[in-house]
């Protein structure tokens, strides 16, 4: 296997894996900071015990998020040696601004936020959540800044030659503001927003039907359904932004979004099919035209196809970047209909009615977070064959000093170690639900006070702490 | 040149970088140290206030090591690239340990069960040992430089890392974080404990001093660019005499008591640790003791002139808001370990 196979694997594998957990971690914070502030206005007890039960979940979901986030910082020297010089003078200096000003705000408060309950004041307390909140948000700008550079390069110019060339800053706020940073950082942001939101969702809808918690999961529950809501009718204007933007900088990408390869044909829009690139022609269901209204506003336009570009110029993978765009429309439009619908019976006051929605509700947190995913490996296969859009190839970005046999050894580690790490994620994710809110003012688990082995309320039984 | 008080940019981004690797030896040393010397604590409530002592900041400490790389990519991108391909077996074993670390943290007290500790409790303090021998092994390979092509790039196999000096590095930077580790967490625990902890810290310091000794007299033997440099400047001297003072330092403020003074003294340890081997390898970033035209200089890995000051102008921003919450944060933890619900 060679070494530009292996890298991009590895690469792909743990930058998927990393992005399960980092909007999780901003669309709960979301939730936190919402919570803890109806908690500060009202002081009712429901709020305290719901952002406390979060507050744990936040810190398994945060600590993942850490551990795997650390490996992609260092994976662009280890495995993108010549990406990593190439981008350097450019790419660095969002890295650097991330650390300085996003993670360290963000690692900095989330000690209060999970140990601090009773050490700070209330609103102290929720000052940090805020804190927390707002960092996670800045760490998204910084490394999304950075991808829209190489999608959409701007405020640079190149210097030397071959093997040493590389890419300078000449303008910093040009760079920043690239032609589509703005529009895709706001995409990621709600991405975001939305796959916590629709977890607390999904969480409160297991209580619901499981009738447990009532008193914390009716509420919550609603308040999830307000966000998810809003934030997936918003979605679907921000993707129709993002679209416009690849349409105007990416049209090879584009293409091979709808698998469109003559460029003077109209181009059609699939709801969805399957790409022969041998044939090079989709077999699907469509709507004429549909991809031509998209980008130019008019269903007869020719939009440019996949054969006005070099083959070697083509994305290489054009039915997975196909695939991957539209599982991301349709869960966008599932979550658009599940949570709209829900309004709706809430608004006819049947909103816990049905124990059917509720199941699809139980499992309508896996739509973000397929949403998610495909639409970075939508934008980031779609980006091939290049790492820098139209400057370098990906297959000129590799490490030289790194064999394949290096690669298989990591490639190996991390495999093993990220599906032990996602077994004991889920384990755990699943053993504090199972769990549930807890009333700390008399310790127990409220509704059921059976679990007497909580190791959360060890402390109040020193005579049941086990040696070692 | 570009310079900014008489110094050029790319001098000024290396004393940035070397502050905040120095800050995070600091800061992580000590939890590093904390999760290393686990093991020797027996009882469960021991271990848990020992865990909970770093609970709250061991992660923004390590924020330190995310910042750092940051710096070093942006800085010096060609040295960032070369560094990290070069050691690519040592720092791939060095990030397992880290989410092995975190990981362990986060899942140990979870669950009552016996096995369940047990196990995390032999991860946790086996990846921070991990962590610490492989960040010194590499500390090691890079004071003493290794082989490079004219393209930067590395041109040995991964076993050139295990060298007698860079394995003596690496156990002294563990003996170095243990002994650390064990001063901080006499500040936090009370009672038993507190005595056991007393005395591991004597004992840490020993294990310190010995293979402190041991590589000095060894570099002073064996590796002749090193020493060199203090031959021929003798003010330099000035600095590893301070060190010694700070090391003798040590135990004479743990047996008074006085720890907090004992966690001074070998936080400047470190400190002057760390700018001895800056002192050393400048304007290297990464020497080629084979071919010196291959090494990698502050110069040769440095971004634009452009970045260097956009760089420069972020560092002077961020850093007093990354002091301001780490003094919160270390401010509302201070004083001895409490456990409560919220607790690990
Ligand atoms: C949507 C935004 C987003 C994206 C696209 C990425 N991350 Fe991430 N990352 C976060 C949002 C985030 C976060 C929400 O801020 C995390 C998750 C949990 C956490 O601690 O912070 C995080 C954690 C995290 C950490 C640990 C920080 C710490 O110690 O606190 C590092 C070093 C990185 N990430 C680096 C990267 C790199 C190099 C990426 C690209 C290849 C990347 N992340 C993609
Ligand atoms: C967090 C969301 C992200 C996901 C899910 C993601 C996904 C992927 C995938 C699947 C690949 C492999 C593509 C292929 O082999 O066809 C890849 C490659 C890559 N991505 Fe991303 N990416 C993300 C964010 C980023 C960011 C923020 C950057 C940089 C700022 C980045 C830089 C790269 C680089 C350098 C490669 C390797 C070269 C390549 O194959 O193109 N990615 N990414
Ligand atoms: C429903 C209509 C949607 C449309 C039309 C749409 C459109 C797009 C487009 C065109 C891209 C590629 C951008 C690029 O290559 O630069 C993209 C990427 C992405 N999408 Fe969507 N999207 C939609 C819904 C969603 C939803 C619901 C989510 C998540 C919950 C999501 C998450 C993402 C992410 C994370 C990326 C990668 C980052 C980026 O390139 O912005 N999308 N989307």
């Amino acid at each position: 296997m060679d070494v530009e196979f292996l890298a991009r694997l590895q690469f792909g594998f743990t930058i998927g894996f990393h992005y399960i957990y980092p909007p999780l971690s901003i669309g709960l914070g979301l939730i936190l900071v919402i919570l803890e502030g109806l908690y500060l206005k009202t002081g009712d007890k429901v709020y305290e015990m719901a952002v406390r039960f979060w507050i744990r979940i936040f810190a398994l979901i945060f600590g993942i998020g850490v551990a795997t986030g650390i490996i992609m910082e260092f994976e662009f020297g280890t495995n993108w040696a010549t990406y990593s010089k190439y981008v350097g003078d450019i790419f660095g200096s969002a890295l650097a601004a991330e650390g300085i000003f996003a993670f360290a705000l963000e690692s900095g408060f989330l000690g209060v936020l999970i140990f601090g309950w009773n050490r700070v004041s209330r609103p102290v307390h929720f000052i940090s959540t805020i804190m927390v909140f707002f960092g996670s948000l800045f760490s998204a700008v910084w490394i999304v800044v950075a991808n829209s550079w190489q999608q959409t390069p701007a405020g640079y110019h190149i210097v030397g030659q071959g093997m040493n060339a590389r890419a300078e800053i000449t303008d910093f706020w040009a760079m920043v503001f690239n032609p589509s940073s703005v529009d895709r950082l706001l995409h990621v942001w709600v991405g975001s927003i939305l796959a916590g939101a629709f977890l607390v969702l999904s969480v409160n809808a297991w209580y619901l039907l499981h009738g447990k918690h009532k008193k914390i999961a009716a509420p919550t529950f609603k308040i999830a359904l307000t966000v998810a809501a809003l934030f997936s009718v918003f979605q679907l204007y921000l993707g129709d932004r993002s679209a416009d933007v690849v349409t105007r900088y990416q049209p090879a990408k584009l293409a091979a979004m709808e698998g469109h390869y003559d460029s003077s044909a109209v181009a059609d829009m699939y709801l969805f099919g399957y790409v022969d690139k041998k044939k090079e022609k989709v077999w699907g269901v469509k709507i004429p035209g549909g991809l031509s209204f998209l980008a130019h506003g008019s269903f007869k336009a020719p939009v440019t196809g996949l054969r006005a570009f070099k083959p070697e110029d083509r994305p290489s993978q054009v039915n997975s970047v196909f695939q991957f765009y539209h599982l991301m429309i349709a869960s966008g439009i599932a979550m658009i209909a599940l949570s709209l619908f829900g309004c709706w019976l809430w608004w006819r006051k049947k909103l816990f009615d049905y124990r059917w929605l509720l199941w699809i509700y139980a499992f309508s947190v896996l739509l973000p977070q397929l949403a998610n995913e495909a639409g970075w490996f939508t934008a980031e296969m779609g980006r091939q064959p290049w790492v820098v859009y139209g400057l370098l190839r990906t297959s000129d970005a590799l490490s030289r000093a790194v064999s394949a046999g290096q690669i298989i050894f990591s490639l190996i580690l991390f495999t093993i170690v990220y599906i032990v790490l996602f077994a004991l994620f889920l384990f755990q994710l699943n053993r504090k639900i199972q769990h549930g809110p807890v009333d700390y003012d008399t310790k127990e688990p409220i509704e059921d006070g059976a679990r007497r082995d909580n190791p959360l309320l060890e402390h109040e039984h020193p005579g049941g702490a086990k040696k070692i | 040149m570009h310079t900014f008080l008489g110094l050029d940019y790319n001098v000024w981004w290396f004393l940035v970088f070397g502050a905040v690797i120095s800050g995070y030896a600091i800061l992580d040393g000590f939890d590093l140290g904390a999760g290393s010397l686990h093991l020797f604590l027996r009882k469960e409530q021991s271990r848990r206030i020992a865990m909970n002592a770093i609970g709250p900041i061991w992660d923004g400490n390590e924020v330190w090591l995310v910042i750092g790389g940051g710096a070093l990519f942006a800085g010096f991108p060609a040295a960032y690239a070369a560094i990290f391909s070069a050691f690519y077996v040592p720092f791939m074993v060095f990030l397992m340990g880290l989410i092995w670390r975190a990981v362990s943290i986060e899942f140990r007290s979870k669950e009552p069960w016996l096995w369940w500790r047990k196990a995390w409790d032999i991860i946790y303090c086996f990846a921070s040992i991990v962590i610490s021998l492989s960040l010194g092994l590499m500390l090691g390979n890079v004071v003493e430089g290794i082989p490079l092509d004219s393209h930067h790039e590395f041109t040995g196999s991964w076993l050139y890392f295990f060298n007698p000096f860079a394995i003596m590095v690496a156990i002294t930077t563990l003996a170095l974080f243990m002994m650390h580790g064990a001063i901080f967490l006499t500040m936090k625990t009370e009672a038993r404990l507190f005595v056991k902890l007393h005395v591991l810290a004597n004992n840490f310091i020993v294990f310190f001093v010995v293979s402190f000794g041991i590589t000095t007299l060894y570099t002073l033997l064996y590796i002749p660019h090193l020493s060199d440099f203090f031959k021929s400047r003798p003010a330099y001297f000035s600095i590893p005499l301070l060190m010694i003072l700070a090391i003798a330092n040590i135990p004479r403020q743990v047996k008074v008591g006085k720890y907090r003074y004992a966690f001074i003294f070998s936080t400047i340890t470190i400190a002057l640790l760390l700018i001895m081997v800056a002192i050393e390898v400048f304007p290297y970033l990464l020497y080629s003791p084979q071919q010196p035209a291959n090494s990698i200089t502050v110069d040769n890995a440095a971004s634009s002139t452009r970045t260097m000051k956009i760089l420069l102008v972020m560092a002077l921003i961020g850093t007093p808001l990354v002091g301001i919450y780490t003094s919160f944060v270390f401010w509302t933890f201070k004083g001895k370990v409490r456990l409560d619900e919220m607790s690990y």
